[in-house]
């Protein structure tokens, strides 16, 4: 394994010496953690920090919501649709409970159910789109098919199908805005990978007889980090926007729970008297949209700016 | 040359909506327990269901259930709604013109706008101007599209101003070209969702544009800017851009589906949202195979007008 390793790294330096890739200081380091390096000149970028700091606060107000909320969110405070008050800061929802809990207490579920459909999505593209890559046979024509073909239906149109069969659970979102990911994400690691797979040390641990699991997951995979990198925060910021949308539409979280896409849905028609039940979230998923979507573009300009290849 | 490489493009865009119409009818073999109770609810009677189970041909085989369905969609007969029993193209009649309408104007609107924004701030480039419109785009890009209908109802309609109605309410059998106030806001809103998109693609494009030889060519020539601008580049820096518009006019066939529920415009998104809570699974097939039929028509359009803009792709042998 280790000899590999060192190949591998001889020939990430001879490939940069050629290319005129900055070698910088040792190519092994580079090979080992290159997200790292990734990351670090991301976070010299103003934007990227921005847009940390939006997602921190939006996510801490998810977390910690909870913890400080002043009532229970199912407990009924006054009148439904009643302005501000010193008991209920922002008013009460269409039915009496208390917004700012109802808030507080709503973020969770949408932050998880994001992440989770997320790594789902990413995990199963970046698997599809190497192999598709290494293959270069009648696999990699069926893939890129199928691909094409899931491709073919608008992203919530594909989810709404799945939870008019399957009924409105979290699984079923989880699954199916995972799935709408895998075909984008997969393009884009397979053009990706079609440089690397023609590199040497691609050949070289064929010769060595490497399993090819291991040459997609260990050769492969470490040669593509910055679009993977790209890819994971492009497609965090489309499924908030998705699950929220789900969520808004009432096919997420069912009544009495607290949650921002519900609460939206439970109070829209009521925007003119109480705007606030529906402004509340609409200002959380919308900052917390665009602090992912700094913090992707921070990345992508960091990866062009290391890989030296890759012109914007 | 050229006409074997639309013919085989052709066929593939078939093929695509085939494999789809697949997907699409095993929705209703993934419903839990029997689909026509699924469908209708446990305190059906039995001769609803019975005659429900008749519709969807659920007394015969797989195959044979797929087969009607496909012959019916390919005469354009969806069944009856599963709801109301009315058959699916009178229910969606004046929804698909409505829906077809609010994405035209929406179209009409952001195809232009991106194109100046793209080209105005390629020949603003990395002057305070290109910065801030970049910004702007970026956010906007970022933003579901409910968020920027929902700001837009708080600006417009509900809470700065009330210039605009804030639900898109239509009297029956009026259709929304009759009362274009109602198509403003929620137009407004798919505009705003795509132009950052396009425009971007423009810039970028229309930058490779301006640096290339020939441009360079037609300023020496003594050319007028204007001139050099929008008769030799901005040609030119489109077709790269027409495969992202087409991308985004696709979208809108899914954008349509939020957009409308935030305004309660009468549509297929609207009708689409309806039916998932109902269960109406033949108004979701009809619904859904209609998105994927745009998105496959579009690309297709994209691809034919690619090949017919680029001179090298016109030529080549494939």
């Amino acid at each position: 394994m280790s000899d590999s390793t060192i190949d591998t790294a001889v020939d990430l330096g001879l490939e940069g010496a050629v290319e005129g890739a900055p070698s910088g200081p040792g190519p092994a380091v580079l090979q080992k953690r290159p997200w790292l390096g990734i990351l670090r000149n991301a976070l010299r970028l103003t934007r990227t920090r921005i847009g940390l700091g939006i997602v921190t606060f939006v996510v801490a107000v998810a977390v910690f919501g909870p913890l400080v909320a002043p009532h229970s969110p199912t407990a009924f405070v006054g009148v439904p649709n009643s302005g501000p008050s010193s008991n209920a800061i922002f008013g009460a929802d269409a039915l009496g409970r208390d917004v700012l809990s109802r808030f507080l207490h709503g973020g969770l579920t949408i932050l998880w159910v994001s992440a989770a459909a997320t790594l789902f999505g990413v995990g199963l593209g970046v698997l599809v789109g190497l192999v598709a890559a290494y293959s270069r046979n009648w696999l990699d024509d069926v893939l890129m098919r199928a691909n094409d073909v899931v491709l073919a239906f608008p992203q919530i149109i594909l989810v709404l199908l799945a939870v008019s069969a399957l009924g409105p659970k979290l699984w079923v979102i989880v699954v199916t805005v995972g799935i709408t990911h895998l075909p984008r994400v997969a393009r884009v690691m397979r053009g990706a990978a079609q440089d690397v797979v023609e590199r040497d040390f691609v050949k070289a641990a064929e010769a060595v007889g490497e399993k090819r699991s291991r040459i997609v997951m260990g050769e492969l995979l470490p040669n593509v980090t910055s679009p993977l990198m790209v890819e994971l925060g492009l497609r965090m910021t489309y499924s908030i926007g998705l699950v929220a949308a789900i969520s808004f539409l009432g096919f997420g979280r069912q009544p009495p729970a607290a949650d921002w896409g519900l609460m939206m849905n439970e109070n829209r028609l009521a925007i003119t008297v109480q705007p606030w039940s529906v402004l509340l979230p609409v200002l959380a998923i919308g900052l917390l949209t665009v602090g992912t979507n700094l913090i992707t573009d921070g990345i992508a300009r960091a990866a062009i700016g290391i890989d030296g290849r890759s012109r914007s | 040359m050229s006409g074997k490489m639309i013919l085989r493009r052709i066929a593939l865009g078939i093929l695509t909506l085939w494999l789809v119409s697949l997907v699409v009818f095993a929705a209703v073999i993934a419903l839990p327990g029997d689909a026509a109770t699924a469908i209708l609810g446990k305190e059906a009677t039995p001769a609803r269901v019975a005659a429900l189970r008749e519709q969807l041909h659920l007394n015969e085989s797989v195959v044979t259930q797929y087969t009607q369905w496909l012959k019916g969609i390919l005469t354009f007969d969806f069944g009856n709604s599963a709801a109301t029993q009315q058959p699916v193209t009178q229910l969606l009649n004046d929804r698909v013109a409505n829906s077809a309408f609010l994405v035209f104007v929406a179209s009409i609107v952001a195809i232009p706008l991106s194109i100046l924004i793209g080209v105005w701030t390629a020949m603003k480039r990395d002057r305070p101007a290109d910065h801030i419109t970049s910004t702007i785009t970026l956010v906007l890009a970022a933003l579901p599209e409910f968020v920027i209908g929902i700001c837009l109802v708080l600006i417009f309609a509900t809470g700065l101003f009330h210039i605009f109605p804030a639900v898109s309410l239509l009297a029956p059998g009026e259709k929304a070209w009759q009362d274009p106030q109602v198509v403003v806001l929620p137009a407004a809103t798919l505009v705003i969702a795509v132009v950052p998109y396009i425009s971007r693609i423009m810039r970028g494009s229309m930058i490779e544009v301006l640096e290339s030889e020939y441009v360079t060519m037609a300023r020496l020539k003594g050319l007028p800017e204007r001139q050099v601008i929008w008769r030799h580049a901005v040609p030119n820096a489109i077709v790269p851009a027409i495969q992202v518009t087409a991308l985004q006019l696709a979208w809108m066939a899914g954008g349509v589906v939020v957009v409308e529920y935030v305004f309660s415009y009468p549509g297929i998104g609207a009708a689409l949202v309806d039916a998932v809570a109902n269960r109406d699974m033949p108004v979701v097939q009809t619904v859904t195979m209609l998105a994927a039929g745009v998105y496959v028509l579009l690309n297709l359009l994209a691809d034919l007008a690619t090949i017919f803009v680029t001179p090298r792709l016109r030529t080549a042998t494939r």
